[in-house]
């Protein structure tokens, strides 16, 4: 249980950085450690007791795994968050071009 | 860019094709041992991008090498798709179904269309990310002149 | 015709990539390609629509169907909401795809265009056609980072910044649905929808699934723009080139927003009365602020993207009052009128405001301002954008003989009957609103007489544009007809049955 306690505090060490700091490139680096806590939430999900990794193994016919399943999800959930990582690098150095900073508070041109 | 210092040359020349070996054995063995199509692109991008940073891009023609990744990224996602669209027409007649003969388990040369599978994956993931980062370094070349 | 149903997915795919391949070598492939990939698409699915009456078809994806009592493969499901949503996405892809053959020449780049452009649709037929919660994430996300691209188009100062923002809270959002997701694959040790339904209908609802409800609708409010959580909405609307504009307040946060919501609300949870109260009271609040902040807008397309949210709180709040009937299960009548009201206001929205939007579109290519202040008088000179422009304005105020005017009324009706006495006087009086803010619109970009002399040089807009919105203007009058007791029947009763029966409609074909 301890586990995802801490999981979660880092999710919410991941927001706290997205909300606090005016940096843009600590912005999307906030959201990557988001991200990463709830793919090792997903994982853990998955655990089962006394359990080996789950590649089978043609011998021990009756041994435990791991249950596969989070793990494959968190592998797609890996490449998509590769993918909105690069997107978001993309726009903040073309952002950098414009308005030659990284400070959110210098970008603000649309209000209202 | 100029490039790293000559120590960094030779070594990167040796270690670019080992870990261009390393990422096409993950790819391969993807249906016997952890790794598969994602891992093992990564790791063949890998390979190319140290290459890249140790010799510096003013080593390379920029745009010839980012249109040649992104139609390699393109081309395999075509014969991925193509792929699964052939499994409508042979074996069990549905969507992305394993439609080759499967051997025994645990052999290389087994497991169906699974290997086909991981290695177009393996390549357009490679492309993918090489061309990201070629496109990056493209737009720092282009805004610093 | 269940083998059409993967073909849904995989036509975009092939001739998204095919545009960047063949886009380089040759010139002009990427106009010819694209229109005919949606046109395509948009002929299956009117033929599988009126193919299908009221049943479903599904689709295991690799064959692997039911094993040991348990569904182990990848499922895709049709049913009567899917296949209304499928319609409006591939229609609207349509004309908004024919629209920017002319719009684009303005920009660079433009195979990439019409390759996103593909994936964006392949995206959201994707997420209306899974049976399946990880491939529904799968898909979502697919269409979501084509449209932060898109959005960012046109590489200027306010499209970077709307990106940038719409980018944060897209993928927070992505984010809560993933933990959501997992969450449920915890409780009920499977993904698929039909086997999450049967595991979780059991007993009061204890705060664990309360936990999951409340992560599930921050996510997908995110992604639909509801109040609180519509701060991304106007940057991104106003700034994307308008053809993307259109796509993204007519489908898209439809798509990807209030479909999976209702679908996981009415389909995979049994919803409890205090999560249905919040839903409705969400959609309430959407409806009131987005349409009290439009007034004082001088934007036009910010305007239009206010609007939007005051619309699809509309759609929430009729949904929302479905389920709380359906939950005290004593008015099932006005339970299905509000949920054919909801429907039926969905589609309508889906027209209206992407004929509203390509008219933005219009003026602003001809014009080179948004501003409402610089435009006037542009009736006498540009006949079919304003014609048009007045259709969906009266459209999508309630004005009789227009499509709005019935699904409001619908909406209103529901909730006189199902007791909700306030959300009736509050939807006719934003109602009123919403007509007083449209007014203000057609009077300062059409009818204002005082720069007219300066509006003789302006035409009108090119062929393809024009006729995109000539087709959505008169799909504007047709839907109308949707109100008539035996077309109602046939065309929105099948989505309120598959809502309405208890269990996600494949249940009969995996045997659960």
């Amino acid at each position: 249980m301890s586990t995802y306690i801490l999981c979660f505090v880092l999710f919410l060490v991941g927001l706290y950085g997205v909300i606090t700091r005016r940096n843009l490139i600590k912005i999307a680096i906030s959201l990557s450690i988001m991200e990463f806590s709830v793919f090792l939430i997903l994982v853990l999900i998955g655990y089962v007791d006394d359990g080996k990794a789950p590649i089978v193994n043609l011998q021990a016919t009756d041994a435990v795994y791991v249950d596969p399943l989070p793990q494959a999800m968190v592998l797609t959930a890996i490449v998509i968050g590769l993918a909105t990582t690069a997107m978001l690098m993309a726009i903040s150095i073309r952002l950098y071009r414009k308005y030659k900073t990284f400070d959110i508070r210098e970008i603000k041109n649309l209000r209202g | 860019m100029e490039g790293m210092s000559n120590i960094v040359k030779q070594v990167a020349k040796i270690l670019t094709g080992i870990i261009f070996i390393y990422g096409i054995y993950i790819i391969v063995h993807g249906h016997l041992t952890p790794g598969g199509g994602f891992a093992g692109g990564v790791i063949l991008a890998g390979a190319f991008i140290l290459l890249i940073l140790a010799y510096g891009s003013s080593a390379l023609s920029l745009k010839k090498e980012v249109a040649g990744s992104s139609n390699t990224e393109s081309i395999a996602i075509l014969l991925v798709v193509i792929l699964a669209l052939m499994a409508l027409l042979l074996g069990v007649k549905v969507f992305f179904s394993n439609f080759l003969p499967k051997g025994t388990a645990g052999e290389l040369v087994s497991a169906g269309v699974i290997p086909l599978y991981n290695i177009f994956i393996g390549i357009e993931v490679a492309g993918a990310i090489l061309t990201i980062f070629l496109a990056l370094v493209i737009f720092k070349e282009e805004s610093s002149q | 015709m269940d083998a059409l149903i993967p073909l849904f997915v995989a036509i975009p795919l092939i001739s998204a990539f095919l545009i960047m391949i063949l886009g380089k070598v040759i010139p002009g492939f990427h106009s010819f390609l694209a229109p005919l990939t949606l046109l395509a698409l948009l002929v299956m699915a009117v033929f599988v629509f009126s193919g299908l009456g009221n049943d479903s078809l599904h689709y295991t994806l690799g064959g692997w169907g039911v094993e040991g009592g348990t569904p182990i493969g990848i499922y895709m499901v049709l049913d009567g909401f899917s296949i209304l949503m499928l319609c409006i996405i591939n229609l609207i892809g349509f004309i908004a795809l024919f629209y920017s053959l002319s719009y684009i020449r303005k920009y660079t780049a433009e195979a990439n265009y019409y390759a996103l452009f593909c994936l964006i649709v392949a995206g959201m037929n994707g997420v209306v056609l899974s049976g399946d919660l990880f491939n529904l994430f799968v898909f979502l996300e697919v269409s979501v980072i084509s449209s932060y691209a898109l959005v960012a188009f046109g590489v200027g100062k306010t499209e970077l910044e709307a990106s940038f923002k719409y980018q944060v809270l897209g993928v927070l959002a992505s984010m809560l649905i993933l933990l959501a997701i997992g969450l449920i694959y915890w409780k009920t040790k499977t993904l698929n929808m039909a086997e999450a339904r049967s595991l979780l209908d059991t007993g009061p609802p204890d705060p664990f699934l309360l936990f999951v409800q409340v992560l599930l609708i921050s996510g997908f409010g995110l992604k639909a723009a509801i109040i609180p959580f519509h701060a991304w909405l106007p940057d991104a609307h106003s700034s994307a080139p308008s053809p993307i504009s259109a796509m993204l307040s007519g489908v898209l946060i439809k798509a990807v927003g209030i479909y999976v919501l209702i679908r996981l609300f009415f389909n995979v949870f049994a919803t409890g009365h205090d999560v249905a109260v919040l839903i409705t009271v969400l959609g309430t609040i959407s409806m009131v602020v987005g349409s009290l902040v439009a007034i004082i807008q001088w934007d036009l397309k910010r305007l239009l993207a206010y609007s939007s949210i005051s619309q699809i709180g509309y759609v929430v709040m009729a949904f929302g009052m479905g389920l709380i009937l359906l939950e005290k299960g004593d008015n099932i009548q006005a339970a299905t009128l509000a949920m054919a009201g909801g429907v039926y206001h969905l589609m309508n929205h889906a027209v209206f405001k992407g004929l509203l939007f390509l008219n933005a579109g219009a003026l602003e290519h001809r014009l080179d301002t948004r501003d409402l202040k610089q435009m006037g008088g542009i009736a006498p000179v540009m006949p079919v954008t304003s014609s048009t422009s007045f259709m969906a304005s009266m459209s999508i105020s309630g004005i009789p003989p227009f499509n709005g005017f019935f699904s409001k009324l619908i909406i209103v009706i529901a909730a006189v009957n199902g007791g909700f006495y306030l959300l009736a006087v509050l939807a006719v009086v934003i109602s009123m609103v919403t007509l007083a803010y449209f007014l203000k619109f057609q009077r300062y970009a059409f009818f204002n007489k005082g720069l007219s002399q300066v509006r003789e040089k302006i035409r009108e807009a090119p062929f393809p544009m024009s006729f995109s919105m000539i087709i959505l203007a008169a799909l504007c009058l047709a839907m109308s007809m949707i109100a008539f007791p035996s077309v109602r029947e046939a065309i929105l009763q099948p989505a309120i049955d598959a809502l309405m029966q208890a269990d996600f409609s494949s249940t009969t074909f995996t045997g659960i």
